[in-house]
């Protein structure tokens, strides 16, 4: 067993886990954060997907005591109060999600590709740069477009701070 | 998983006092093949030593000749590196092809060669631009560093922490991605060197993982173009054959990317 001391979503957290636990354990399991969901036992779905220190990463691979110290946020933490995040909306908005299952992890990559790319965009870039997350339901069409909807109010959004 | 010690050192000597104190340890850096195969219960180490944080195991750097990466940084650094971007092009490339956007932040070029999967992409680097592979103990050249499947000449305990790359006149590589795991079903990484050596390396094609392409080299040697290989044929002795394509496919594959890398190598 370690203490693992991380922030989460802007919160100083600290846990008692054992050493093989996974980050998504920590989340979902110590924290009750259980909107990072687990899909595959290969590294290769991307439901679980948060970031850490501003990057997306896999959080079931990724051990709790590789992320003390750092600063996690996953989709709990994203929206303002009432106010969605961007991406949020705009998946809502152009029907980027069926069952739901997937989008988590895929508006926690998105925002990492947006953030990396800025208004630099196109629909190819999109489709590369998901590839780490699967979506069973969706075909990914409305997915590309949500992104790219976002991309747009990301920029109006940072403009307006 | 089973249950393990994790320990994250500051220092290579330390990890390497720690490794020497467990009964079965694993050093760790991205973790983006050994938690999988412990989530797996392929591998149970009894103590886990992260390497990720030791600031000396992170970063690139240019020097006269050689471009050297250190052995804990990650793809994504390779990415953003100016002076990687400079140096040898197809690197940058052969990482952009790498796995995705959330294994590249993760995963480390010193756990690609260590964990020498005969499929992954960094062993045709490093073995194509006759790189020196740098450990806590001495150097070891490219030529005699992998040892088939998922061996190398690392001895237990031993430490990689940084690669060194000469750097070449051109490069190039190309990789038929597998569409689900994204290894490659072949890729060839071609060089040529300062010296007017031409060097190729193939992987995902041999079932002895990563190996040298001789007829290849001798064809690029003579002409260093893409048509110069129209008329080579490969062996398909000891290539893979396996679901996803006969050694025959592969043979072709390894010529088709060839064409591929010279293209791109300019
Ligand atoms: C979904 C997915 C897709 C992938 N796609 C690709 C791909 O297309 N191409 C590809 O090449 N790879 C691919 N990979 C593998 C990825 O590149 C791994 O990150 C890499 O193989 C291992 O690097 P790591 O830093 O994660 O090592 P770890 O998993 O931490 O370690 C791997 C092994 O190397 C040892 N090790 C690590 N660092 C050192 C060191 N400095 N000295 C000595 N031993 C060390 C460890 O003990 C362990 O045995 C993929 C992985 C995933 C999960
Ligand atoms: S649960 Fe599938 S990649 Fe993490
Ligand atoms: S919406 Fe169902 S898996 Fe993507």
């Amino acid at each position: 067993m370690s203490t693992i001391k991380l922030t989460v979503n802007g919160k100083a957290v600290s846990a008692e886990v054992e050493d093989r636990t996974l980050l998504v354990h920590l989340l979902r399991e110590t924290l009750n954060l259980t909107g990072t969901h687990v899909g595959c036992d290969t590294s290769q779905c991307g439901t679980c997907v948060v970031h850490i220190d501003g990057k997306a990463v896999k959080s079931c691979t990724v051990l709790a005591g590789q992320a003390a110290g750092s600063n996690v946020t996953t989709i709990e933490g994203i929206s303002k109060g009432d106010e969605l995040h961007p991406m949020q909306a705009a998946f809502r908005d152009n029907h980027g999600l069926q069952c739901g299952y997937c989008t988590p992890g895929m508006i926690m990559s998105s925002i990492d590709i947006v953030n990396r790319y800025g208004g630099k965009l196109d629909e190819e870039t999109v489709r590369h740069e998901l590839e780490g997350n699967i979506c069973r339901c969706t075909g990914y069409h409305n997915i590309v477009k949500s992104v790219l909807d976002a991309a747009g109010r990301m920029k109006v959004a940072q403009a307006a701070e | 998983m089973y249950e393990t010690t994790y320990h994250r050192p500051s220092s290579v000597d330390e990890a390497a006092a720690l490794f020497a104190k467990g009964k079965e340890a694993k050093y760790l850096a991205g973790g983006h093949t050994l938690l999988p195969v412990m989530k797996q219960r392929l591998a149970s180490p009894s103590d886990v030593i992260d390497l990720g944080k030791i600031k000396d195991l992170v970063g690139i750097e240019m020097s006269g000749d050689a471009l050297t990466i250190k052995a804990a940084t990650t793809y994504f650094d390779i990415l953003q590196s100016a002076d990687a971007k400079k140096a040898i092009p197809a690197i940058v490339h052969l990482t952009s092809v790498l796995g995705d956007p959330q294994v590249r932040y993760r995963g480390t070029i010193g756990g690609s060669i260590a964990n020498n999967d005969p499929a992954a992409d960094f062993p045709a680097a490093v073995l194509a631009l006759g790189a020196t592979v740098k450990t806590n103990k001495r150097s070891i050249a490219g030529d005699g560093f992998f040892k088939g499947l998922f061996s190398t000449a690392l001895e237990d305990g031993e430490i990689i922490t940084a690669i060194s790359f000469p750097i070449p006149a051109r490069a190039g590589y190309s990789k038929m991605r597998h569409p689900a795991s994204r290894f490659a079903l072949t890729g060839v990484f071609v060089v040529k060197t300062k010296a007017g050596d031409v060097r190729v390396a193939a992987t995902g094609a041999s079932q002895n993982g990563v190996m040298r392409v001789p007829a290849v080299e001798a064809a690029l040697k003579a002409n260093w173009s893409a048509g110069a290989l129209d008329n080579v044929t490969i062996s398909t002795d000891g290539l893979l054959a396996d679901i996803h394509g006969s050694s025959a496919y592969r043979a072709n594959l390894i010529k088709v990317m060839a064409q591929r890398a010279v293209t791109a190598a300019g």
